[in-house]
């Protein structure tokens, strides 16, 4: 699933240090204009094409949440209806009649949140203890570690599968969360954060007394902040999205996570309710929407920082 | 680094007494660091022996299997599951469907992606504005993603349809008739994963130094002529990142057909992927499924090799 590319400079310390440009939310005129060189201003044509591509890209969601607003007469017409006559929730409304849509928006916050803090912190002392730690065999803990990211989940569903319905955990949280949270993408960057920061320090806190558990949580993790947010924001994106894994271990309703949800509605109305089956995309995309325009730079900087999807 | 880990000894491992021989100071301190190696590390280690390393060679041999998923009963038949796999007509299909689904992805999604990065790397007014549009629908569940774009292809109703309108053109039954459905796929994954390629193209044509760009400006070449001769080479490594990262994702791509075709019709969508899905848990042939994910496997892992040599190679290049 995800690649190791320890060799790409721009993979190395993307995470640690916001990369170049492409991550800023806003052109930064100084750092541009900085560069010596003649350069020819812009045609127009490029205008137009980044014009046109922005709008191609970005249409589709602004049509959805146009879409979730209109009503059923609104949407079931050729020629398209552009904006809806009178905006409404009655979408939302009856998509929250069909599915349990605040319960399923409540069970993924909580094993968002969950599961992005358990994987953040089993990164994080799985990181520490390979490279802070003096023991036999290490290079070979950290390379059965690393390897599993060549190894895809997909793979590994049917037996997990298997595993999962012998613990009683089908329809539970725990067998939504469980198999995937051992974390070998934190690890790696939290490894390649750790190899960078200043021995000095943690060798004075250790003269302070400072044992293992102290100089983890009070020198080592204050230093990787970035780090740490970028890891995070990447565990969000990915646990919030996951599909493959809910979808095969839950089919009562108010263990559903919303992508699950959303297929239980689909399978509910079909075709023929659009705007209904709109109005619940909307409530999972949106959230996460958000998070990506907020904490852009960051999220952008782990999701760069080595290929981590589905 | 941990040689003054004496003086802080752990709470863990605290025995009575302290030590008098420097070998003792040892064990106690090697003891000591084995001891929280295993309390820090030892649940991550665990977690991923258990739900990673054992799958996988359960894998290999469930594979040999002729099993059905949840049945009590299994029979060893050999290879049986491979040769079936690979003599079956709907396998062909499998596979040329993964194919094409994988060259159009990963083809497309650098083609454009290199040139939406080109051409955001010009100082353009809103170009931060235009990279956020392009980045956001990485980030957003394929599953939904692949609801909203159902709706834009309605053939009825749609989007799409209005816009084929504008040219003279109606739509096509997208949701029926082949190619349709393998052709809206595509169109949502490379609308899906665009701006991620464009990014990172955009990191790769900032490092590009500009004097050479200048010196290619005053030799006369034409912006064309540098893309291809001085900044197209420099972006090598790039590329084949790229290239290998996309093809892993796009060979595992499951939510986006899940939610538009769920492989059909006829099975026209079904890739690798999602054959594995369906022969286990739809057919319940989970021996024959397990067979299937190991051909995967092994394609993903000769593209990681591959990844690797070349990598390994071209590190001073990059």
């Amino acid at each position: 699933m995800s690649v190791l590319t320890p060799r790409r400079p721009a993979a190395q310390d993307a995470a640690a240090t916001p990369p170049a440009a492409p991550t800023r939310r806003d052109v930064r005129p100084t750092a541009a204009s900085s560069r010596p060189g003649r350069r020819q201003r812009p045609h127009v044509a490029s205008y137009l094409t980044m014009v046109l591509a922005t709008v191609v890209l970005g249409a589709p969601l602004i049509w959805m949440l146009l879409a979730s607003l209109k009503t059923s007469q609104e949407l079931y017409q050729f020629p398209v209806q552009w904006l809806p006559g009178a905006p409404g929730l009655d979408n939302y409304a009856q998509a929250a009649d069909t599915v349990p849509l605040g319960r399923l928006l409540l069970n993924s916050v909580g094993l968002t949140v969950v599961g992005a803090g358990l994987k953040v912190v089993l990164g994080l002392t799985c990181a520490y203890a390979l490279v802070f730690l003096e023991i036999p065999f290490k290079k070979l803990v950290f390379g059965l570690v690393i390897a599993t990211l060549m190894i895809p989940p997909q793979v590994t569903i049917i037996p997990n599968y298997t595993l999962v319905a012998d613990l009683g955990w089908l329809n539970t949280y725990q067998g939504i969360l469980v198999p995937g949270l051992a974390s070998a993408f934190g690890t790696f960057l939290f490894r390649q954060h750790f190899l960078t920061l200043p021995g000095s320090i943690l060798e004075a806190a250790e003269l302070d007394g400072a044992g293992h558990w102290r100089k983890l949580w009070r020198f080592v993790v204050p230093m990787s902040t970035p780090t740490i947010a970028a890891v995070t924001l990447v565990s969000v994106v990915t646990e919030w999205n996951d599909y493959l894994w809910p979808f095969l271990v839950i089919d009562r309703a108010d263990k559903m996570t919303l992508p699950i949800g959303l297929t239980l509605l689909q399978n509910i109305d079909g075709l023929t309710n659009w705007g209904v089956l709109l109005a619940a995309t909307v409530v999972v995309t949106l959230p996460i929407l958000v998070v990506f325009l907020v904490l852009q730079r960051r999220l952008v900087a782990g999701l760069t920082a080595g290929a981590v999807t589905g | 680094m941990t040689s003054a880990d004496v003086l802080a000894p752990p709470p863990a491992a605290a025995p009575s007494g302290a030590p008098r021989r420097p070998g003792a100071l040892q064990t106690r301190k090697r003891r000591s660091a084995l001891l929280w190696f295993l309390l820090l590390a030892g649940p991550n280690v665990a977690l991923l022996l258990v739900f990673v390393y054992r799958p996988l060679i359960q894998s290999f041999y469930l594979s040999t299997l002729q099993w059905n998923l949840g049945s009590p009963v299994a029979r060893s038949i050999g290879l049986g599951n491979y040769v079936e796999l690979f003599t079956s007509r709907n396998f062909t299909q499998v596979v040329t469907t993964t194919v094409v689904f994988t060259v159009a992805t990963v083809g497309g999604a650098m083609l454009l992606g290199l040139g939406l990065a080109v051409l955001l790397n010009q100082k353009l007014r809103g170009r931060g504005f235009a990279r956020t549009v392009a980045f956001a629908p990485y980030v957003l569940s394929g599953f939904a993603v692949g609801i909203l774009w159902l709706f834009i292809f309605d053939p009825r109703y749609g989007l799409m349809r209005e816009v084929l309108s504008w040219v003279g053109a109606s739509s096509p039954q997208w949701y029926t008739q082949r190619p349709w459905p393998l052709v809206m796929v595509i169109v949502v994954y490379l609308w899906k994963n665009l701006g991620y390629v464009a990014l990172i193209y955009l990191a790769g044509l900032q490092s590009v130094p500009q004097d050479l760009k200048d010196a290619a400006a005053l030799d006369g070449a034409s912006s064309f002529r540098t893309l291809r001769s001085i900044i197209l080479p420099l972006l090598t490594p790039t590329s084949f990142f790229l290239l290998v990262t996309m093809m892993l994702a796009s060979l595992q791509s499951f939510d986006i057909i899940k939610a538009m075709t769920q492989g059909g019709p006829l099975g026209s969508t079904t890739t690798l992927m999602y054959s594995v899905y369906q022969e286990s848990f739809v057919n319940g042939r989970a021996g024959y499924a397990s067979a299937v994910a190991t051909v995967l496997f092994l394609v993903l892992l000769a593209v990681t090799a591959v990844q690797m040599r070349f990598v390994q190679r071209k590190v001073h290049y990059a």
